[in-house]
Order: structure tokens, then C-alpha cells, then sequence
């Protein structure tokens, strides 16, 4: 049984990843997998975490690790749509801070066309 | 009931007391007749004690010759040659006797005739009935129902035979003939049981053969002994005349005859048994090497000579790959000339085997080929598989071309997989032992994981505090500690690396380093918090971080400093408003921004308690522990439980909120660690 299930979109000047299920340790590395291609293929990257009911320290720390990379080849990160639950975990540990959170698509958009 | 060693003796004492009574009354019925002396004595007495000599001689033999097994056939035949040899040798003696005196008058004296007779009627009545009872354990060697019924209406044929001559019918005559002829139709049926002789080998059975054709001999010495002494014409009791004794001897030549020639022609295929029978001992020896413990050398061995001496290959070699460096067995060969070997190979079939590029099941018609060597010109190479995987081949070699055929490859086929089921047991064998191994290493992690956390916390009599940690593996990530650095000031801390396991248990031990040394110092929880950070950066893996709460307890004051690192939110039970505070300040999770950037997101708050008042340090293993239902502990159902248990001692407070959260699993179980710190102000 797949815990998550994890989808690449191309779309016109990003790429879209929509991520649904559960991500726990041993899933932890197909969100690294989807990751790693979009970094090395564009340069703005929206992810979709409507679908993510539960995310634990592993799947956390997945996004931690790309975020100074990201950063210094100034590919844009934005992920929206997160649920109570999996927003206070991110906020928690203060991801806030560092990553660009929208509650929607439509917001994550207008976020990339505005810089 | 008698034993076997009394039967013996009363059978042994029965016979010679018979032969003694037969022999007087036999000798006084002569001198009676011979000087007319009126005595009133049955002529059937004689006949009485022959009778009973015969059957006292059969159960002597029949308790003392034990039953037939594959182990003692040469035995039995020993038996026969030996009994027969002593005898003939009584025998001899008595022909000696008539040649020495052959012109004095006591050599035509009907008595001394008669007691000569009868000593000689003594000594056939032995060999007959010894060699009777071999026979019959030999015949009944492999025994079926049917066979069984033979043999017993053959016996007891016999047995009648046995009165019938008190009658005194003489040889030829009709009643004579026709009860013999009956006997010896029996005799021939039985005389084709001889499923022993397949059970000797080629030396046994010239032993065999040698045996049977010295008691030929004797049985040829004993009938023209019998004959020269009916010829004198003044026997009163002429053997030859009696069915029991004529068919006897028919019985013996007849089966002895027929056992020869079968033995004779059986010669030539022995070799063949002979190498069946090895071929099983082998295949056993390479399936008792499996619980037998042996190692995998000894496998190796097994496997080589057995499969060499199957299929009587001049050389072979057996190579087996394993991860450091392959392990090359030779026999008859130089390691050299395999690698010449393995190039002059030309079948690609063989190549692949010799390669390891096998897998799949192998075609016998294929694993046999030619080479162009020229010390060796035929080859089979038969890979060895455990589990589908091709580990490793052995291959045999013989001088001559053209010199294996399938039924050899299906031999050492059944070889080699018997073989590898040995190996694949030493292989599970050694995974167990490697498992087991690193089993008894979690647990001493696991015992010194738990000397890294304070089995008593420091504190003063301002404030009781209580620290509790379970994890889900062996080791754990989660952390607490307290030091004392000053009088009456108390660094308190919670931390919790990321994932779970080995690795995060290494991450806490480091965290434990830092905190023991800056700990000591006095500083504000943001100078830790900052420092604490930068030291992790260097030692953390990219994906990991640690989540921490920082608190700095002046118990002078009543008052404490915190901050928060990305934790989960600590719980402060004001007692005077009977409320919980969740102490949310702002922070980021240590190691997730590894430079001085990190410093701008440490917000440090202060609080001031009161006695009573509560803070419950917690992990996220309790927060987001998770029921059937999908559902977290959360803190909706945390507060709740914590108000329920506040005044009552913090041990109880403890397990009243680990009470109240397995009521909530129902059962599922934790696949976090989860941990626990409550302090109480007083």
C-alpha cells in the first residue's frame, strides 16, 4: 500500500507538484525523489499539499534540506493548500519563516507573478 | 518362561540323550535278533528316539542361528562351512576306521557296523539340519505373506515326512517316491528366494560362492559314505530309505546349486549395486550435513568426492563466489589449467554457467560438452543455486572424450541440490547469528541511550520535577535534562530529533554534549538557544533537525525565561486562574537554517509563576500519537486530560496522562517515541 502519492505537472513557467497521502519516513523519499527533478528542471515550483493529511519530522526535514539550495539557484518555492492540521505542524517548527505558504492556488500564483 | 540360553541347553541335552536311547535300543534289538534271546521290545523305540535326535537337533539350530540381516550372510554361510567341516571331519574318521581294520573281523561285525552308522547318522543329522536352518533364514531374508505360507507347509511336509518313515518304505518304492517328489517340487519353488545375494558385494559374494561349493563337498562325501555302509547289508536303519533325510539333502543341493549360479552371474553387476549404494550413502552424507552443523568446507567436500566418484571424472573443481573472494576447490588439477580449462571452453551453455551469467533452470542435454584441451576432453559443469541465484559451479572433468552421459548429470544433480540446500541453511545460519548480533548491540545502545537521560532531576525545594521517555525502537530521539548552574537558577530542556532509530539517538547524544557544556554557564535561553544551534549545524545530516524548548528557572524570583526552537508548545497551568497557557513564542527547529540568519528568529519570553502552578514539557510522539480513527492526541484532548490529573502527585499526573492517552490508542500502537517533563512550583 502506497502512504502517498506524488504527482509531477509541467506546467507553462513552473512546475507543480501535487502531493496526497501521508508522508512518514519511508515515504519521505519519493517527496525527495519529485523534489530533486524540479529543482534541477525549473526555476518555479508550486506544490500542492491539499491532499497531504499527515507529514512527520522525515518528510519535514525534506523540505528543510532543499531550502538552502533553492535559495542560492534562486528557484522559487511556493506550497499551498494545507489543511489545519499539517499547517500547525509546519508552523510549529517555524517553516513559516523560511518558506513561501499560500492558502491557495490562485495565491501561490499571484505570489511567483508578483516577484 | 524359558530363556533363550535354558532352551539351548535342554535342546542340546534332549538331542544327545535321543541319540544315546536310539543308539542302545537300536544295538540291543540287534543282539536280541542276532542270539534269539526272547525279550518282549518294541522295534518302534528306535524309531522314536531318530525322531526326536532330528527334532532336538532342529531347535538346537533354530535358537542358535539368529535371524538373517545384510550384515551376516557370509556368516551364516560360515556356519554351514564350519558345522559341515567338523562332520565331515567325524566322517572321515569313521572311513578311516573301516580302512585301517577293512580285513579284521570287527569291520563284518554288524554291531560295530551299526554303531559306526549311527554315530555317522549322529553327525549327517547335524549338518543337514544346520544347513536346513541357514537355508531357511536366507530364503525368508525378504519375507512376503505367500512365502511365509510356503515355507510353513514345507516344514511341516517335512515333519510328516518324519513319521511317515516309522512305515519303513524303502527307497524307490511308490509311497517313496511319490512323498519325495512332492518335497522336492517344494524345495525347488523355494530354492529361487535369493534376494540376499543382491546385498553382497563382489568380494562377499566370491566368499559366497566359495562356501556353498566346499559344503558341496561335504554333502558329496557324506552320500557316498551313507552308500558304502548300505552296502554292507546289515543296517538296521538305512538313512537312504528315509524320505525326511533324501529330501533334506535334495532341499540343500538343490537351493546351494541354484544360489551359486545366481551368485556367479549376479558377479558382473555388483559393481553396478555396489555403486548405487554408494551413490544413497553420499546423498545421505550431504543431507546430514545440514543439522549436522558442519561448516561449508566440509559441504564442499562431500560434494566433490561424491560427485567425482558418481560419475568417475579424473579431475574436478568447485568454485563459489561469495562477496570477498571467490573460494576454488581442486581436485586432480592445477588452478592454472582451470582458468586454461575455463578458456578453452566452447559451448556457450557451459561459458555462462562458468561466468555466473546463469540463472533459471539448466537443460542436462546442455551442461555436458567437449573440449579442446589437451589434458581433458569431456566436462559437465553444473551451476550451484541458492535461491534462484547462481552462486557458484562445479564442474568434472575427464580425460576421454565423449565420457558422461544425462543419467551421470542426473546424479550429480540431485548432488548439488542437496548441496546447496546445506549451503543455504549455513547462509540463514550466519544471517541469524549476524541479526542476533545486532540485536544484543541495540540493546546495549539502548542501555546506554538511557544513562544519557538524568535518572534523577536536579532541583531545590522550590519546585519537584519528573522526567519520563519511552521510545519506539530500541533507541530514541527524544531528550531532557536539567542542570543547576548556579544557586537557585535551573536550565531546563526538552529537545527531540527529527526520524527515530539509530541515527537520531546519535543526534540526542551530541545535543546532550552541547547542553552539558553550555548548560553550566548562567546565559540566557537565546544565547543557548543560538549557540546550541550553530553546534548542531555541524553535526546534523541535511534532512535532520532538532526541535527544542529552553527554559531558565529562577526559583529566587519565581520567574522563568524560555524559548521555544520549533518545539511543541509547552503547557503552563496557571493555579490561580485554573487555566492552561500554551507557550507559543516564535522560534525555528535547530538545523534548519545553518548561519547566523537563525539568530533573528530566537524570541525569548518570561514568565512568572506562582506555587502551584504547572509546566508540562512534552514531544510530539504524545501530540500526534494516532488512533484506529486516524485521529491525534492533539492538544484538545492533552489539556483536558492534564486538568483532570493536576493535583494529584506528578507521578500520578505522569501516568494519568499516559493512562489517559493509551485509553485513547484503543490499542494502536505508538510508532514515535514520546516523552514527558513536568515541573511543579512550590
Amino acid at each position: 500500500m502506497h502512504m502517498v502519492k506524488i504527482e509531477t505537472i509541467k506546467e507553462d513557467g513552473y512546475q507543480l507538484i501535487e502531493v496526497h497521502g501521508e508522508i512518514d519516513a519511508s515515504s519521505s523519499i519519493e517527496l525527495d525523489d519529485a523534489l530533486k527533478n524540479a529543482a534541477e528542471s525549473a526555476s518555479q515550483i508550486l506544490i500542492d499539499l491539499s491532499g497531504l493529511e499527515y507529514i512527520s519530522s522525515a518528510g519535514l526535514g525534506v523540505f528543510i534540506s532543499y531550502l538552502e539550495e533553492l535559495k542560492k539557484n534562486e528557484v522559487k518555492l511556493v506550497i499551498f493548500g494545507l489543511n489545519d492540521k499539517v499547517l500547525e505542524v509546519f508552523e510549529i517548527l517555524g517553516l513559516q519563516h523560511l518558506m513561501n505558504i499560500k492558502d491557495n492556488k490562485q495565491n501561490a500564483l499571484n505570489f511567483l507573478n508578483e516577484a | 518362561m524359558l530363556t533363550n540360553k535354558l532352551k539351548i541347553r535342554l535342546s542340546l541335552l534332549s538331542g544327545i540323550l535321543s541319540w544315546l536311547l536310539f543308539t542302545f535300543f537300536d544295538l540291543y534289538l540287534l543282539f536280541v535278533e542276532k542270539y534269539q534271546l526272547n525279550v518282549n521290545l518294541s522295534e518302534v523305540l528306535p524309531q522314536i528316539f531318530l525322531t526326536t535326535l532330528v527334532v532336538s537337533t532342529l531347535f538346537f539350530y533354530r535358537y542358535t542361528i539368529t535371524k538373517a540381516d545384510s550384515v551376516n550372510f557370509i556368516d551364516l554361510l560360515w556356519k554351514v562351512f564350519i558345522t559341515g567341516l567338523v562332520t565331515t571331519i567325524g566322517s572321515l574318521l569313521i572311513r578311516g576306521f573301516f580302512y585301517v581294520f577293512g580285513n579284521s573281523t570287527i569291520t563284518e561285525n554288524a554291531l560295530t557296523i551299526n554303531f559306526l552308522y549311527n554315530i555317522l547318522i549322529g553327525l549327517v543329522v547335524i549338518f543337514l539340519i544346520s544347513t536346513f536352518v541357514v537355508w531357511k533364514r536366507l530364503i525368508l531374508y525378504q519375507k512376503s505373506k505367500s512365502l511365509i505360507q510356503l515355507w510353513t507347509i514345507f516344514e511341516y511336509s517335512l515333519f510328516a515326512s518324519l513319521l511317515f518313515d516309522w512305515f519303513g518304505y524303502e527307497f524307490m518304492s511308490i509311497n517313496f517316491n511319490t512323498a519325495l517328489i512332492f518335497l522336492c517340487i517344494f524345495a525347488l519353488v523355494l530354492s529361487f528366494n535369493l534376494k540376499w545375494i543382491a546385498y553382497l558385494n563382489f568380494k562377499q559374494k566370491w566368499k559366497s560362492i566359495l562356501f556353498i561349493l566346499l559344503s558341496g563337498i561335504y554333502v558329496f562325501h557324506f552320500l557316498i559314505n551313507l552308500l558304502n555302509l548300505a552296502e554292507t547289508g546289515v543296517l538296521s536303519v538305512n538313512l537312504l530309505d528315509r524320505v525326511f533325510i533324501v529330501s533334506l539333502f535334495v532341499f540343500i543341493i538343490l537351493y546351494a546349486g541354484i544360489a551359486v549360479l545366481v551368485t556367479l552371474f549376479n558377479l558382473p553387476t555388483s559393481s553396478v549395486f555396489e555403486r548405487k549404494l554408494q551413490e544413497a550413502i553420499d546423498f545421505q552424507k550431504l543431507s546430514q550435513s545440514i543439522p549436522a552443523g558442519q561448516n561449508a568446507e566440509q559441504t564442499y567436500d562431500i560434494l566433490l568426492e561424491s560427485s567425482m566418484s558418481a560419475v568417475f571424472a579424473d579431475a574436478a573443481w568447485l568454485e563459489i563466489k561469495s562477496d570477498q573472494k571467490p573460494t576454488l576447490i581442486t581436485r586432480g588439477i592445477t588452478d592454472p589449467t582451470v582458468q586454461d580449462i575455463k578458456d578453452s571452453v566452447r559451448q556457450e551453455y557451459i561459458k555462462e554457467i562458468l561466468t555466473y551469467r546463469f540463472n533459471g533452470s539448466y537443460s542436462s542435454n546442455k551442461i555436458i560438452g567437449t573440449l579442446g584441451h589437451p589434458d581433458f576432453k569431456s566436462i559437465i559443469s553444473i551451476p550451484v543455486m541458492i535461491q534462484n541465484k547462481q552462486i557458484g559451479a562445479l564442474v568434472l572433468l575427464q580425460e576421454v572424450g565423449d565420457a558422461f552421459n544425462r543419467e551421470m548429470v542426473d546424479i550429480i544433480s540431485t548432488f548439488v541440490n542437496q548441496a546447496s540446500i546445506s549451503l543455504e541453511n549455513f547462509q540463514l545460519i550466519q544471517e541469524a547469528i549476524e541479526t542476533e548480533r545486532y540485536k544484543e548491540e541495540l540493546k546495549i545502545a539502548k542501555s546506554v541511550q538511557k544513562s544519557l537521560l538524568p535518572s534523577e532531576m536536579q532541583h531545590n525545594d522550590r519546585f519537584e520535577i519528573l522526567g519520563y521517555s519511552m521510545a519506539a525502537d530500541e533507541v530514541g530521539g527524544d531528550y531532557y535534562d536539567v542542570l543547576e548552574p548556579a544557586d537557585g537558577i535551573f536550565n531546563l530542556i526538552i529537545g527531540d530529533v527529527s526520524g527515530k532509530g539509530t541515527s537520531a539517538a546519535f543526534n540526542m547524544a551530541q545535543m546532550r554534549g552541547i547542553f552539558h557544556s553550555l548548560a553550566q554557564k548562567d546565559e540566557n535561553p537565546a544565547s543557548f538557544i543560538k549557540q546550541a544551534n550553530a553546534a548542531m549545524s555541524r553535526c546534523l545530516e541535511k534532512s535532520s533537525f532538532i526541535t527544542a524548548m529552553y527554559f531558565r528557572i529562577d526559583t529566587a524570583n519565581s520567574k522563568m525565561d524560555f524559548v521555544r526552537a520549533g518545539h511543541c508548545p509547552a503547557l503552563f497551568y496557571s493555579a490561580s486562574s485554573n487555566k492552561i497557557c500554551r507557550l507559543e513564542n516564535n522560534g525555528l527547529g535547530l538545523g534548519i537554517l545553518r548561519n547566523s540568519e537563525y539568530d533573528q528568529y530566537v524570541e525569548e519570553h518570561t514568565i512568572a509563576y506562582e506555587p502551584g502552578d504547572l509546566l508540562l514539557l512534552y514531544t510530539d510522539g504524545i501530540v500526534e500519537a494516532k488512533n484506529e480513527n486516524n485521529q491525534q492526541f492533539s492538544l484538545e484532548y492533552l489539556e483536558p486530560s492534564l486538568l483532570n490529573h493536576i493535583n494529584e502527585p506528578l507521578e500520578e499526573v505522569k501516568n494519568g496522562i499516559i493512562g489517559d492517552l493509551m485509553k485513547f490508542l484503543n490499542g494502536n500502537k505508538l510508532d514515535d517515541d514520546y516523552s514527558l517533563a513536568i515541573v511543579r512550583f512550590k
